[in-house]
């Protein structure tokens, strides 16, 4: 095992945030917080020094009960967060599926969209041409694809997201919790797709609160509780340890 | 330099994206109207229209050809204008984007301020009408006025970069420029002459506005048919890269702490 490539590497890292709050009452407090340069930024520590690698080819999942740290994690690890304290090493092509269709324009077509969405994603446009018929029978969305995003459900916009996303074949795929919307045939195929891409060799991080979907997907687990780790390694042993404790 | 070089691979990389960002706001900005893309001759076309009525009955001042006097100016101005309004929004407007998936900030500020200028070449349709109806004169010197337009871009780049990581940190700015823009518009000869303001005012505006190099130096092609003078089109360039540096140096200083203000 450990001669497999690192494919991520978090060395002690920790996240900042802003909670700054909007609640400003009265002339003296504005300045106070002025002052005190509290009234954009207020810190808050929404990781705190976790450290695990990831090798090529495993599949990770990440747990805790809601507002752990975890979707910061995984912001860090796709580069739209800088670390605090502590670096993160990513060797290879991440696909982030933070949110799906978080490119999209609600006023556009579906057809524009998938372009825009692409190179958000940071493809050319003759790659899109090239693989555009693929998206879109993966997303099952032909008869609509000159309506604007803005009339779709939300199922039919993740469809569309994860197709998008998922065309090509990353090294790493970070998946958050979005499946959650699609119909339960939309969301085998998306765990199809997931498994495909999983023996093809990508590695995935993968964030959900249905432990079974982590357990069948994924061979590594991480807990975290309140921006710590709480526990790290095999997927059965972690995330019966959570179980345990949410039952408490 | 390495780092420079790294900047201008992935600019390169998301080239696609720009146009694609450039699109969407020319494509949506017509849609569902019934002319649709004549909309973008025609438009600037009534307001020139408008502006020659009431400028030309209540001041009379003799400016001959004062159509094309005022539409000079007034192309180049209300290109600066408002790409840098749409560039000020460019990151905070983009939050929820920016928020889920990494994507190199700037492009956001640089597609406004191209859809900017692709509008402006709209807008050259409808001064060659204006042209043509006046019965000016066509020139080879009008070939050069691409050049003018390219220094004005990059000062509008640098401007809108600039502005758009001001406004991340301090939202005031965007109200605080418009003061600015309405200002700096009565201080640029566009639809007076430069002598009809006082000595000293004269100067400083000859001297020390921006927009004053670009729309004499357009003037001088267009509606004049001359070279412009050196000083002016070395200014021009001089200020145009400045403001760009200057862009350019703090939008890189402070991306990076975008994520946690947006």
């Amino acid at each position: 095992m450990s001669d497999k490539r690192i494919m991520i590497d978090v060395d002690h890292v920790t996240i900042r945030f802003n909670m700054a709050s909007e609640k400003v009452d009265n002339l003296k407090e504005y300045f106070v917080k002025l002052v005190k340069k509290e009234l954009m930024f207020q810190e808050f520590l929404a990781v705190k020094d976790v450290s695990f690698q990831v090798r090529a080819g495993e599949a990770w999942g990440l747990i805790g009960a809601n507002g752990s740290g975890k979707s910061t994690l995984l912001k860090a690890i796709s580069g739209i967060l800088k670390p605090y304290k502590g670096s993160i090493t990513v060797n290879g092509s991440v696909a982030p599926l933070i949110e799906l269709g978080a490119g999209f324009d609600g006023n556009m077509t579906a057809r524009e969209n998938i372009f825009l969405n692409g190179c958000i994603l940071g493809h050319s446009e003759k790659f899109m041409q090239e693989h555009f018929d693929e998206i879109v029978d993966f997303a099952e969305l032909h008869q609509f694809l000159d309506t604007p995003i803005k009339n779709y459900s939300s199922g039919m916009r993740a469809r569309l997201g994860f197709s998008v996303a998922t065309m090509v074949q990353p090294d790493i795929l970070i998946v958050d919790e979005i499946l959650a919307v699609g119909d339960y045939k939309f969301r085998k195929k998306c765990e199809q797709r997931m498994q495909q891409l999983l023996k093809g060799g990508t590695t995935l991080l993968y964030v959900s609160h249905n432990i079974s979907e982590v357990k069948r997907l994924c061979d590594h687990a991480l807990w975290l509780d309140k921006g710590v780790t709480r526990m790290q390694g095999d997927v059965d042993t972690v995330s019966d340890a959570y179980m345990e404790e949410m039952q408490k | 330099m390495k780092k420079l070089k790294s900047y201008a691979r992935e600019f390169w990389r998301y080239r696609d994206l720009l146009k694609q960002l450039v699109s969407r706001d020319i494509k949506l900005k017509y849609r569902r109207s019934f002319l649709g893309y004549v909309w973008s001759v025609l438009n600037p076309l009534l307001i020139m229209l408008v502006m020659t009525v009431v400028f030309s009955t209540m001041f009379s001042r003799n400016i001959e050809n004062f159509p094309v006097y005022l539409f000079c100016g007034q192309l180049l101005f209300n290109f600066m204008n408002n790409s840098t309004h749409q560039a000020i929004f460019s990151i905070t407007g983009n939050a929820a984007l920016l928020k889920k998936t990494y994507v190199p900030k700037y492009i956001f500020t640089v597609a406004k301020i191209t859809s900017g200028m692709v509008d402006l070449l709209f807008s050259m349709g409808a001064l060659v009408i204006v042209l043509i109806a006046t019965r000016s004169s066509f020139t080879p010197y009008m070939l050069l006025s691409p050049l003018v337009i390219v220094q004005l871009y990059i000062f509008c780049v640098g401007s809108g970069l600039f502005l758009a990581q001001a406004n991340v940190f301090f939202r005031d700015i965007q109200y605080i420029y418009n003061a600015v823009t309405t200002a700096w518009m009565y201080l640029t000869p566009i639809f007076y002459p430069l002598e009809a303001l006082p000595q000293k005012l004269s100067w400083a505006v000859s001297h020390l506005n921006p927009m004053f190099f670009y729309v004499s130096q357009f003037r001088d092609l267009i509606y004049l048919g001359q070279l412009p003078d050196m000083t002016t089109v070395l200014s021009g360039c001089v200020a145009a890269l400045a403001v760009l540096v200057l862009g350019m140096w703090s939008f890189m200083r402070s991306k990076d702490k975008f994520i946690l203000y947006i």
